[in-house]
């Protein structure tokens, strides 16, 4: 089992202070956590992509370059790329060359995202989002396949064995199918062959676990191997010491959070008491101790059978330092826990994928 | 239309029709799914997600059917031949909610509710507007049977009064008290931006919340 970080780079405004760190600030702060996950021994990094203040990463490749190049080890994600208003063929580039940087270090999870705000940012219409998804997924997949690229769609013009570089140097990006909870997103991950990226952002930790059970009966039907029927989950997470003081941390940047969201969406803020529920034993929402946060992954794994489980950190402006914190507890404290248990067979073992040696810059192993 | 309600057909097989499919099938209800793919796919969403519902197309589906239940996105609506649905005691459990699903020209002019302007563009008469303040991952565990102290609530809205009694019964069996609305257009009251959108209400929080409407519990 693997444990990793989730972040969107947050520079909203902190509930109890009232203020705001810049935009920028916010993007540096992303790049120093994924340097102290990697210290804390954590596996893999994921960065979200969106287009708002609050959330002021619009373009996770640049970033996830940058903390390529002060890392080693840790596997470096976007979480997700919102694939249906960007060009497939850039990403992959893109990503491409983060891999090359990163000594081939590079994966990412394509999906819609929960935030439509790209779409007239980059001129599409949302209306029009099956047949974009659908279309760009398919080109995206076709360009990690193929260096020369011969490929025809309804979204753009045909491609005749165009040459897309750099190419990945350890073969094919490892690209997780996104999918928000949708039965059809998820037999879609099984059609296409593709391993699933998926969430439990609070009420039960387990009771959406029927996906999973639907996603390996499916991925059967199709006739995937192993290999390709891997199951990764993200879920909101904060960790201290003690668990009932990281609740109460907590609070106040979820509810922050959630009525932001509510606000722009139309809903009321949830209550504490879903809170006190969501975070309880069995609860979507990965808040507590080490001990506490390593049991509910253990339950979530003897339903959901994942292979990686990260945590989405950075939300309602919880003050950085404390952020740091929690990557240390969920590296140092929770992954030796969980792996005592499952443990710690990667995922590049898992997809047969050759495990890269830690070169540096200069190319002497490190 | 006086007979009870027995076999439901559920057009969309995404989170919210297998999750009000769930429930149905619970209650005791007899459910087809029917989705936008082929029915074996939707087999196997049934057979994991919602088991004991069935999977077909959405015309074999509707055909026998004592009642709709549309849970597919808006956007899909015109993929529904109002054909199969001539007749039909149909709920309305969708929403128009255009910070998540973007804007649809005919719903951005709704004075009256988006669920009038579904019984409009449908072309059908028996139309019932609930479900669609719950959250598809509330329904479930909100459940309590009838005198039970946390019983939660939910809200009926329909022209006809005997479409409204027949869903409020189903609306009780699965485990909520029922609130009608006389009017589809009260319906409005339920939509996203209204303080009962997603909010876990209890009966008398309903109807304290809904006004202008003559509200009578079922």
């Amino acid at each position: 089992m693997e444990l990793g970080i989730g972040a969107f780079g947050d520079a909203s405004r902190d509930p109890r202070t009232g203020t705001r760190i810049s935009e920028a600030q916010a993007v540096r702060n992303v790049v120093e956590s994924i340097v102290v996950a990697e210290q804390a021994g954590l596996d893999w990094f994921g960065l979200g992509e969106h287009h708002v203040p609050d959330f002021p990463v619009s373009a996770a490749a640049p970033v996830l370059a940058a903390a390529a190049q002060v890392t080693n080890r840790i596997k470096l994600s976007s979480a997700v790329t919102v694939l249906s208003t960007d060009d497939p063929v850039r990403i992959y580039e893109q990503y491409s060359t983060v891999d090359a940087i990163s000594n081939g270090r590079v994966e990412m999870i394509p999906g819609r995202g929960s935030s439509i705000e790209s779409y007239p940012l980059f001129g599409y219409d949302l209306q029009d989002y099956d047949r974009l998804f659908a279309d760009k997924l398919d080109l995206l997949l076709e360009v990690n396949r193929s260096a020369h690229v011969t490929w025809e769609g309804t979204t753009r013009p045909t491609l005749t064995g165009q040459y897309v570089p750099p190419r990945a140097e350890h073969g094919q990006i490892p690209i997780w199918l996104g999918v928000g909870g949708n039965p059809n997103s998820v037999i879609r991950a099984a059609s296409l062959g593709l391993p699933m990226a998926t969430g439990v952002l609070g009420g039960s930790a387990t009771r959406s676990s029927t996906n999973a059970q639907l996603y390996r009966h499916a991925a059967q039907q199709f006739g995937n191997t192993p290999e390709q029927t891997l199951i990764m989950l993200g879920s909101p997470g904060f960790l201290m010491q003690d668990g009932r003081q990281a609740r109460e941390a907590w609070w106040p940047h979820w509810r922050q959070f959630m009525k932001t969201v509510g606000e722009q969406r139309g809903f009321l803020p949830p209550d504490r008491a879903s809170y006190e529920r969501d975070t309880a034993a069995g609860g979507g929402l990965l808040i507590g101790s080490p001990e506490e946060i390593a049991e509910r992954i253990l339950l979530m794994h003897e339903h959901w059978g994942h292979v990686r489980q990260y945590i989405h950190i950075d939300m309602g402006a919880v003050p950085q330092k404390d952020l740091l914190h929690a990557i240390e507890l969920f590296g140092t404290e929770v992954r030796p826990l969980v792996q005592r248990e499952l443990g710690n067979t990667s995922v590049d073992q898992l997809i047969g994928r050759a495990s890269m040696p830690a070169v540096s810059v200069s190319g002497a192993a490190s | 239309m006086t007979v009870p309600i027995n076999r439901v057909a559920i057009l969309g097989a995404g989170r919210v029709g297998t999750s009000i499919a769930r429930t149905l099938v619970d209650a005791g209800y007899e459910v087809t799914l029917a989705g936008s793919g082929r029915p074996a796919n939707v087999e196997m969403i049934a057979a994991f997600t919602a088991p004991g519902a069935s999977a077909r197309w959405a015309h074999e589906a509707t055909a026998d059917a004592d009642l709709v239940i549309l849970a597919l996105p808006l956007h899909r609506l015109s993929s529904v031949n109002p054909v199969v649905l001539a007749g039909k005691l149909v709920i309305d459990a969708m929403n128009y909610w255009p910070p998540v699903d973007g804007t649809i020209a005919a719903f951005e002019d709704a004075p009256a509710g988006s669920s009038v302007v579904v019984r409009e563009l449908l072309g059908i008469s028996h139309l019932v507007k609930t479900f669609n303040h719950t959250g598809y991952h509330d329904l479930e565990p909100d459940r309590r049977p009838a005198g039970h102290p946390e019983r939660l609530g939910m809200a009926v809205a329909g022209d006809v009064a005997q479409d409204v009694a027949l869903v409020a019964e189903l609306i009780n069996r699965i485990g909520y008290e029922p609130v009608a609305l006389d009017r589809l257009e009260h319906g409005q009251q339920l939509q996203p931006g209204t303080p009962l959108f997603g909010a876990r209400p209890t009966a008398d929080d309903i109807r304290r919340s809904v006004t202008s409407s003559v509200v009578h519990s079922a």
